[in-house]
């Protein structure tokens, strides 16, 4: 039940990429013939992917991962575009990978502008328009948050960055796969997308660049990916993460109705058998597999711990899961007291989840709940 | 991640729960932190005859306070006071080092319903040494 975590490679999926580990091995850059059969299944892949989300071929960049093209689209773009601005718009509750970079750009020097957003976790795409500026160079709003499942108006805030001509990035590592998503429609210049998030290898990802972007590499070295992506091409990642976005995409209407139903089962159940929780996120504008539910007077990993016991997987803003002091930036930027924020579990509904999973997590969370309730000082009692 | 120690002291943690009529009552922690120890006392002829607790808190946390009920319970006012956080870990069987911090509630809470007590039989309160709680990773393996 942690599926936003990562997902497990579908066997399909395996069975796609295990011909490129060893019989199929040659490196693409090579002039023999097994070299080019390598260059023909990344072609093919790139065109598969370009499919999935509506952009050209050659519009589709390999990369490691969710991070490394969050990082590309982030340093790239600003960096490219240094003599025209420096600004650039981003929100409070993106994943680290934008936040971090964004604040090592504001420490050389691009100011940065955080959005913040309502109590559901969404952005006032009025509120872009006005923090554009002469020099805003990029817009970067995730497209579904990680945490609490919220999806953004991307459409209206892509629409926004082209009518002020400044491209807009869109980190879509949650919603890929998931939701559908229209780079055209959407007028995204730029997207990152990672494989492990759709039952596709880890340490493997997607930037999409419109043709026209502007934008510096980030690794430098050999020629590949057209000279803006440096490294030997990880051959049987890119064979997994085609494969397993088409089948993703392919299956994407019947599997999210379906995990949208155990999603609405289990946000339904939890608020129903728990007194004193709070579903965090917007109620129908959220991922198909995300439920982020805070229970008052209890904290996040001793919750964590105890379902662990029962042999489920769940994850937490708590700041005592992470070693830090703070809890989840997201849950504090829709406005969650400490407490609460504290308190929080997150179940992530994926591609193998069950009715059945659902009625193992409401017939433990209760209880569990209640148990550290029990020990808890302020928790003021049954009655109340 | 947790010895099995922690887990046992966790999941079946002892002394939870209050004391009526407590002769020394400590709280520690906030709801910012993630975690708030309340502690009670029930002390004859300067020894502690029973201590009860309750912890909002993460598992380190609760284990901790669980421990360090074990540990006070029985013994002189004086004995109570000298137990460190570090005999907490100890009696643990140790706690990750991000943990270490959570072990602290327990001691800073023993501190406070002491002097909870010694306040009530008009004795003046023993200085509480306020130990870093901004850095969650503490003195156990520094060089």
């Amino acid at each position: 039940m942690d599926n936003a975590a990562t997902t497990p490679v579908r066997e399909e999926v395996a069975e796609a990429m295990r011909p490129y580990f060893s019989s199929r091995f040659g490196n693409p850059s090579s002039i023999y013939r097994i070299a080019c059969e390598s260059r023909d299944v990344i072609e093919s892949s790139r065109e598969t992917v370009a499919k999935a989300i509506g952009a050209d071929a050659d519009e589709i960049f390999f990369t490691s991962g969710g991070t490394e093209s969050d990082n590309w689209a982030l340093q790239g773009v600003a960096r490219a575009n240094a003599k025209k601005g420096s600004h650039i718009i981003t929100s409070a509750i993106e994943h680290h990978a934008i936040l971090h970079t964004a604040r090592y750009l504001e420490k050389q020097g691009f100011p940065v502008t955080y959005l913040p957003v309502d109590n559901e976790g969404r952005l006032d795409p009025g509120a872009v328009e006005d923090a554009v500026t002469d020099t805003t160079t990029l817009i970067s709003i995730m497209t579904a948050n990680n945490e609490i499942g919220t999806i953004q108006q991307v459409q209206k805030i892509g629409s926004i960055a082209h009518d002020h001509g400044i491209p807009f990035h869109t980190d879509a590592v949650q919603a890929a796969g998931h939701i559908p998503l229209s780079v055209h429609d959407d007028a995204i210049d730029l997207l990152s997308l990672s494989a492990h998030k759709f039952n596709g290898p880890k340490g493997m990802g997607v930037l999409y660049i419109r043709t026209g972007t502007k934008i510096d590499n980030l690794l430098f070295g050999g020629g590949q990916e057209k000279k803006r992506r440096a490294g030997t091409e990880n051959l049987p990642g890119i064979v997994g993460l085609a494969t397993a976005l088409d089948i993703a995409v392919r299956d994407q209407e019947k599997e999210s109705g379906e995990i949208r139903k155990l999603r609405d089962r289990l946000i339904a159940g939890l608020l129903e058998t728990v007194p004193y929780s709070r579903l965090n996120g917007h109620p129908t504008e959220r991922l198909p597999g995300n439920v982020n539910i805070s229970f008052e007077f209890v904290e996040g990993e001793s919750i964590l711990l105890l379902l662990d016991q029962e042999g489920i997987c769940a994850s937490t803003g708590s700041a005592c899961s992470s070693g830090s002091h703070d809890p989840s930036h997201v849950l504090l930027a829709i406005g969650l007291p400490h407490a609460l924020a504290h308190g929080s579990l997150r179940l992530t509904l994926g591609h193998g989840n069950t009715e059945k999973d659902v009625d193992t997590v409401l017939e433990a969370v209760p209880g569990i709940v209640e148990k550290l309730r029990d020990i808890s000082p302020l928790y003021p009692g049954k009655e109340k | 991640m947790y010895s099995e120690k922690v887990m046992d002291h966790f999941t079946n943690p002892r002394n939870v729960g209050e004391i009526e009529d407590p002769d020394g009552v400590g709280e520690v922690g906030n709801p910012v932190c993630g975690d708030i120890m309340k502690i009670y006392l029930c002390i004859r002829d300067d020894v502690i005859v029973d201590v009860k607790f309750q912890t909002f808190g993460c598992g380190a946390a609760i284990a901790s306070s669980s421990m360090a009920t074990e540990l006070i319970k029985g013994k002189t006012i004086e004995e109570a006071w000298a137990i460190t956080n570090e005999a907490v870990v100890t009696a643990l069987d140790g706690l990750p080092p991000e943990k270490v911090h959570c072990s602290l509630l327990a001691e800073e809470g023993i501190h406070k319903a002491i002097n909870n007590y010694r306040i009530r039989n008009n004795l003046p309160p023993l200085p509480e040494e306020k130990r870093n709680d901004e850095d969650p990773t503490p003195a156990v393996d520094q060089r």
